[in-house]
């Protein structure tokens, strides 16, 4: 590992972390008019009261004082106050973040398999019957709506098979006879949002892998591979995949946006107690400090997420080296 | 000792505008140790022969008609498993290494052991020390085996290319414009690299090339192609000094000469032909500032020249030696 | 410069060919005109009123000859929401891809022709939107400027731009090394005037590329929008429709066309677009070509 190219790419993920503040704070400061309101949120209040909330907020000092004011509360951990559930922003945010994160790694794993491997086959198979099914498996997967894709799962599995629970992580007011038996009982509740959050992202790994292998196959050193007299198998597995596999290192983690965009509808629908869906009740609310955490939580795991990549590639990919 | 016959070689490409005969009728023979090669300008098949002989054919592409004898052997009846076997063992190639021919995320040691593992039962170690010996062998330092493509130079690249064309000690190697993107200084250490071996090791040579003269410093014959047809075929010297064939006087003549004598460089009049319709009797005549009626009309045969100097051209009468 | 404009139109016409040859191009250029003019058409045939809720027996009651496809939770006729969101839908898609288009191309050319320290800096604002968790940015922006359907347009078309600026910028890049630039340059053409009237034609091609993958971005973001709440109620849209079936709980009553067309509606809308933008880079990128 270069340091010079680990130090580089630091120094852009903070670069890019600091603009993602800024846009943050002018996003919930600036734009909605007077933020007094928002905070007061009683328009009968006293002028003394108005003063004093001022104050406390740092709003009667110059901008550029309050955007240090911001930053010095971020970095002591305090994201202000929810409306909505009268606790730290940053302790409502920890309550819900284990529900999304087996959410979201159960349905990235598997889109990421599924989707590698359909999109293998249909590279290698172009053209033929195979490839024209998981093609057109994919391009429809991947103009889907996410939750409209839920809402038909639940009204065909949980509403009409009645095969799998509707909503919520555990059967409400169940008591288990076992740990086992509890995990039994969020498994059969995970299923339905992992396959919907999933199916929309194997659409896509699977579109990219495809292409990607398509273009390593044209590739002189693949001719150099058969010339050496390997079988197909050999030169896809040792010589197309590995190449062909770079690019998706960096698409997966660019979705990780687009994953918690899928958690948000999914939560919603299935009712899971996770950070999307507590985005979504935020946002009914107009729980603006909470929301203002959220998003700068996830715009931190995602840029983060690329900075991971960025340092994976460069340890699966020898030309990157700074 | 005769290794290679190609006997009337016809390869076809089908394309959406219709049938290329790429390769149309060829014949030449490769001793052991002994150098060939092949020459014309890009798109006269010279290309396609060499995939055609190492069954590396686009999928496009078909072999026709013809005979690919190696070792007495028609490798066109062999069956697609049999011919993968003898790949590499029989009859490797050396690529553009300097290009892509490498795969990037590999180590260029491993890409050599692997297909010494293939063929020649070995193990991983085993195959190691041969890569060390063959690194040597090419002038490469042997510590470079764990060195991924990129770290190399174009000439080094062509070097482990070359390394891994001998890796199973075959017996007929292609050199696909082994010295192209290289500059002057490398070339020709790259070429003295392939004389010397091809004199140690006693493998066929073929080699394609569009510079003629590459071929003065290496080859023994030399075969000039026109638009899929060998149009003269004879010594290295004879070529380059008693050419026949009105082609190839403008081929010598398109490249400055190694000994600095000539010193006007001229490049051919005229484009190639169109090869889903090529020209009617002699496919050169379009070009030809010797062209008359009959070489509109009729193709010429094979003139023997002696000492295996052959042309096909119906004027051969207006040069003097 | 007449000459290049004649090549152009050759390139122009070479790409009609090839593109009706490609079944799935045209397979997707024909759903689309299926739904433009059911948007453009269907209003003045089935017209809508929003405000025409049916009598308690018509809440989700189920197709029939009158309803075709049922009606919703408000005894409303489904056909005729759907056709009326179709013009909506398909408007907020079109519009939006605009600014974004707009907004990508000029940003995309300004940095790359200006290069240097202009350039470093408007790419570092442009990675910055294209790691941004794309659905939350719109929720807020959405939910800070309020829902109208205006305010829906401009948050999506303000959204999507960065992946167009850069395509547009490395596009930019290789132009601006050709020839004629330099000539242009030396005859002392103006930074504007070769921006519009060189670089703009040359980029143009692949700017009209990613119009076709912006817009099923577009569409898909706004029914997302829609049916998380952030909609305009005055303006229903597909997304909207959506957002009152799942509200109403219509997949609990079995509600199926209350629930299922709209969004079939926009996977084909969708699909159509993916579709256009997969034969495209089929025609057009030369990697991706029948071996």
């Amino acid at each position: 590992m270069n340091r010079n190219y680990l130090l580089k790419k630091i120094f852009q993920s903070l670069i890019t972390i600091f603009l993602v503040l800024i846009i943050n704070y002018i996003l919930f400061r600036v734009m909605p008019g007077d933020p007094l309101q928002m905070l007061m949120r009683n328009p009968k209040a006293s002028g003394e009261a108005v003063a004093r909330t001022k104050a406390l907020f740092g709003l009667d000092r110059p901008w550029y004082a309050q955007f240090f004011l911001y930053l010095r509360q971020l970095l002591h951990g305090d994201l202000g106050l929810s409306f909505l559930h009268k606790k730290p922003v940053l302790e409502v945010i920890a309550s819900r973040i284990l529900p999304t994160l087996l959410l979201a790694g159960c349905a990235e794993v598997i889109a990421i398999l599924v989707g590698t491997v359909i999109g293998i086959v249909s590279a290698w198979k172009r053209g033929k019957k195979i490839d024209v099914i998981s093609l057109s498996f994919a391009l429809v997967t991947y103009s889907m709506p996410t939750f409209w894709l839920g809402i038909v799962f639940v009204a065909f599995f949980s509403v009409f098979l009645r095969i799998f629970p509707t909503t919520g992580m555990v059967t409400p007011g169940a008591t288990f006879i076992s740990e086992f038996a509890h995990m039994v009982d969020i498994g059969r509740h995970l299923v339905l949002p992992t396959l919907t959050l999933s199916l929309v992202m194997i659409g896509e790994y699977a579109l990219i892998m495809r292409n990607s292998l398509i273009d390593i196959l044209t590739e002189d050193f693949i001719t150099t591979a058969r010339a050496k007299g390997f079988t197909e198998q050999y030169v896809l597995r040792r010589h197309a995949v590995p190449n062909a596999l770079l690019p998706m290192v960096t698409i997966v983690a660019i979705n990780l946006g687009l994953v918690i965009g899928g958690t948000i509808q999914v939560e919603t629908i299935f009712s899971w107690p996770g950070l999307g869906r507590l985005m979504y009740e935020a946002l009914m609310n107009r729980d603006y400090p909470l929301l203002q955490g959220i998003f700068l939580l996830v715009s931190i795991s995602v840029i983060g997420a690329n900075f991971l990549a960025d340092i994976l590639y460069s340890y699966l990919d020898p030309r990157v080296k700074g | 000792m005769e290794m290679l016959s190609v006997r009337n070689l016809v390869t076809q490409f089908s394309i959406k505008a219709g049938q290329v005969k790429a390769v149309d009728g060829i014949s030449f023979t490769l001793n052991e140790g002994e150098t060939l090669g092949l020459v014309g300008e890009s798109g006269c098949g010279k290309t396609t022969t060499a995939l055609s002989i190492a069954g590396l054919l686009p999928s496009e592409g078909r072999v026709v008609s013809g005979e690919i004898l190696l070792s007495g052997i028609d490798l066109l009846t062999l069956s697609q498993e049999e011919l993968r076997k003898r790949r590499w063992k029989d009859i490797s190639v050396i690529f553009q290494g300097a290009m892509n021919a490498l795969n990037p995320v590999m180590k260029v040691g491993d890409q050599i052991t692997e297909v010494i593992m293939l063929h020649d039962n070995k193990n991983y170690q085993e195959a190691r020390k041969q890569v060390r010996e063959l690194f040597s062998l090419v002038e490469i330092d042997p510590d470079r085996i764990d060195g991924y493509p990129h770290e190399f130079s174009g000439g080094m690249k062509q070097r482990v290319m070359i390394a891994m064309a001998l890796a199973c000690r075959p017996k007929i190697v292609i050199g696909d414009e082994p010295t192209t993107a290289l500059d002057v200084m490398v070339q020709a250490q790259i070429l003295n690299l392939l004389e010397r071996l091809c004199r140690d090791i006693k493998m066929g040579l073929l080699l394609i090339t569009h510079d003629l003269s590459v071929l003065g410093e290496i080859a023994d014959k030399v075969a000039v192609m026109y638009a899929g047809k060998i149009v003269e075929m004879g010594s290295t010297e004879d070529i380059l000094t008693q050419y026949r064939h009105p082609y190839t006087e403008k081929l010598v003549h398109s490249f400055p000469d190694i000994y600095g004598k000539r010193e006007m460089v001229s490049s051919i009049p005229g484009d190639p032909p169109n090869l889903i319709d090529p020209p009617s009797g002699c496919r050169f005549h379009p070009r030809c500032s010797l062209a008359t009626i009959r070489c509109r009309t009729e193709e010429p045969g094979y003139i023997d020249l002696g000492g295996g100097h052959i042309t096909a051209c119906h004027e051969i009468r207006g040069y003097e030696k | 410069m007449k000459e290049t404009h004649a090549i152009r139109r050759r390139k122009a016409g070479q790409f009609m060919d090839s593109f009706r040859k490609n079944r799935m191009g045209m397979t997707g250029a024909i759903m689309l005109c299926f739904f433009l003019i059911m948007a453009v058409a269907g209003p003045l045939l089935l017209p809508y009123n929003a405000m025409d809720f049916g009598v308690a027996d018509d809440v989700f009651a189920p197709p029939s000859r009158e309803h075709i496809l049922g009606q919703d939770d408000m005894g409303r006729d489904v056909l005729r929401a759907l056709i009326s969101g179709a013009r909506i839908s398909l408007s907020v898609g079109i519009l939006s891809t605009l600014i974004s288009m707009v907004a990508g191309t000029f940003l995309g050319i300004v940095a790359g022709y200006s290069g240097g320290k202009i350039d470093v800096l408007m790419m570092r604002f442009t990675d910055v939107f294209l790691v941004l968790p794309w659905l939350p940015l719109m929720l807020i922006l959405a939910a800070v400027l309020g829902s109208s359907i205006w305010n829906i347009i401009l948050v999506i078309g303000l959204t999507s731009w960065a992946g167009t600026a850069r395509v547009v910028r490395a596009q930019t890049l290789t132009v601006k090394e050709r020839q004629f630039i330099e000539r242009a340059r030396a005859i002392g053409a103006g930074n504007g005037y070769i921006m519009t009237r060189h670089i703009l034609p040359n980029v143009f091609p692949l700017v009209f590329a990613n119009t076709i993958l912006v817009s099923a971005v577009a569409i898909i973001s706004e029914t997302t929008l829609s049916f998380l709440g952030m909609g305009d109620t005055l303006h229903p849209s597909w997304g909207m429709m959506l957002h009152y079936a799942f509200e109403s709980g219509a997949a609990s009553i079995g509600a199926y066309w209350f629930l299922l067309p709209p969004g079939l509606c926009v996977v084909g809308v969708v699909l159509s677009f993916t579709f256009l933008g997969y034969a495209f880079d089929e025609i057009l990128n030369p990697k991706l070509k029948k071996r």
